[in-house]
């Protein structure tokens, strides 16, 4: 039986993101729209960054699990605009990713990216207050802004020593 | 020990998302490549020229292309795992922004052109990159210089660009200017630390920033299309020096004082004018598409 258009949102925000699979494309804001007319489901997804390699994969799996849950005609379709936010990642997004050990991010307002002036220099240690997802310390650095994905930095912890990855505002 | 707890969450969780129906590609990473504009809505607005939005999706697509290229160049030999992973991660951004305007490009003129027939199949006239982008990469310094010099200006045209008639050319400009503020970062972290540091690094990245400083110019001589339906980049050469003056000064380095490298007859990379260094940049990059024309895998 084909549901409607709201048991397909939950189909399709079911499917987990290629690169944090503890997470789903609802959790991480990803999913933007499903709607559902004249017997076609249409999906609307919102890619991260724009050289994000995961497009097609997600594109794949909100098509695939939607077919397999009965639905006959499926679209997926991208939506740029507005573009995305780590302020569209949930409440219970936020709370997934700092239980598999990383960081979430902070409000996107906060950082240069939402800024219109020139960017203010700073050298030293970041003064961002960011909490060790292992051991919940506070005393942690910055190794390197640029991760093992677009979307995360790279930090250590000076209590317990792991490194962690954080998610950037943006 | 709970299961969750252990290392293999990642794994378990794919496990538990059930039986992957026919055709799930998750594991199949770099099988497919989706149209970066899958589904977008590409009618062009009223007043908008195609073939004019074309080119100016190109003069912009370009820029991102060639610079992600050289920035690529870095992955094996950068100075450390830190920055070879920032420096390849800034490149995947312009990469992206890239793909997303050459697959504009090829909507806009009716051609039906891709963003491979564009980055692959054109030949080193038809690329419309300004001369900065194509440089050598050269020394680090000269890296940060480059990026610091390309973002600072990117980002204020894409500033500009984000209110753009063309709603597919005023997302990507919207999406990348917060990136591009990474990218500033960056390489404004660099330039500070460089040139406040030592008395050799200081001395180096003042040699990069005046070696590369009248290749600037370029990116605010407007085009006509940029004239006809875009941003005028001359009105963005003023807020730009004074950014980087600020940034210049703040790592106890000089403002650059060199005048702008001359245009042959008028014209520079964007009517196809190129250095040197381009034809070599792109015989790397085409050499695999050009060898197997239409390949897959």
């Amino acid at each position: 039986m084909v549901g409607t258009a709201s048991a397909a949102w939950e189909v399709a925000a079911a499917v987990p993101d290629p690169e944090l699979p503890m997470l789903t494309l609802a959790d991480l804001g990803i999913l933007a729209e499903v709607s559902e007319q004249d017997g076609t489901v249409t999906a609307w997804i919102t890619p991260t960054y724009s050289g994000c390699p995961a497009v097609a994969e997600m594109a794949a799996n909100v098509d695939s699990r939607l077919r397999a849950a009965g639905y006959g005609e499926v679209a997926v379709r991208l939506r740029l605009d507005p573009p995305w936010s780590t302020d569209r990642i949930s409440a219970e997004g936020l709370r997934k990713l700092a239980e598999a050990g990383i960081a979430p991010p902070g409000p996107a307002g906060a950082h240069p990216g939402q800024s219109t002036g020139p960017t203010a220099l700073a050298l030293g240690p970041t003064r961002r207050a960011v909490t060790c997802p292992q051991c919940g310390s506070t005393d942690t650095e910055e190794l390197s802004r640029f991760g093992s994905t677009a979307c995360k930095s790279l930090w250590r912890c000076r209590s317990c020593r792991e490194p962690f990855d954080r998610i950037k505002e943006i | 020990m709970d299961a969750e707890m252990t290392d293999d969450h990642v794994y378990l969780s794919l496990a538990e998302a059930g039986p992957e129906p026919e055709g799930e590609a998750r594991w199949a990473y770099g099988t497919g490549f989706t149209d970066p504009l899958l589904g977008v809505d590409t009618a062009l607005p009223a007043g908008v020229d195609g073939a004019d939005l074309a080119v100016y999706c190109q003069l912009l697509g370009d820029d991102a292309l060639v610079l992600s290229q050289r920035l690529i160049e870095w992955v094996t030999c950068a100075p450390e795992l830190e920055e070879e992973v920032a420096l390849a991660n800034l490149g995947l951004d312009l990469l992206g922004q890239a793909r997303h305007l050459l697959t504009r490009a090829g909507q806009a003129d009716g051609s039906g052109r891709t963003e491979d027939d564009f980055a692959y199949l054109r030949e080193e006239q038809e690329f419309r990159n300004v001369r900065l982008v194509e440089l050598p990469n050269g020394d680090f310094a000269e890296c940060v210089a480059r990026l610091l010099l390309f973002a600072t200006a990117r980002h204020a045209l894409y500033e500009r660009l984000a209110t753009h008639p063309d709603r597919v050319l005023a997302a990507v400009a919207a999406r990348s200017v917060k990136e591009l503020a990474y990218h500033i970062e960056y390489a404004g972290s660099w330039l500070l630390r460089l040139g406040d540091g030592t008395e050799l690094s200081a001395r180096r990245m003042q040699a990069a920033l005046d070696a590369l400083w009248p290749w600037l110019d370029e990116l605010f001589t407007p085009h006509e299309v940029e004239l006809r339906l875009g941003v005028d980049p001359s009105e963005l050469r003023e807020p730009v020096l004074a950014s980087l003056a600020a940034m210049i000064a703040e790592a106890t380095l000089a403002v650059p004082t060199a005048q702008p490298r001359a245009f042959v007859n008028g014209r520079g990379g964007r009517h196809g004018v190129h250095t040197e260094a381009l034809g070599p940049l792109l015989a790397e990059l085409q050499v695999v598409a050009r060898a197997h024309p239409g390949a897959t895998w």
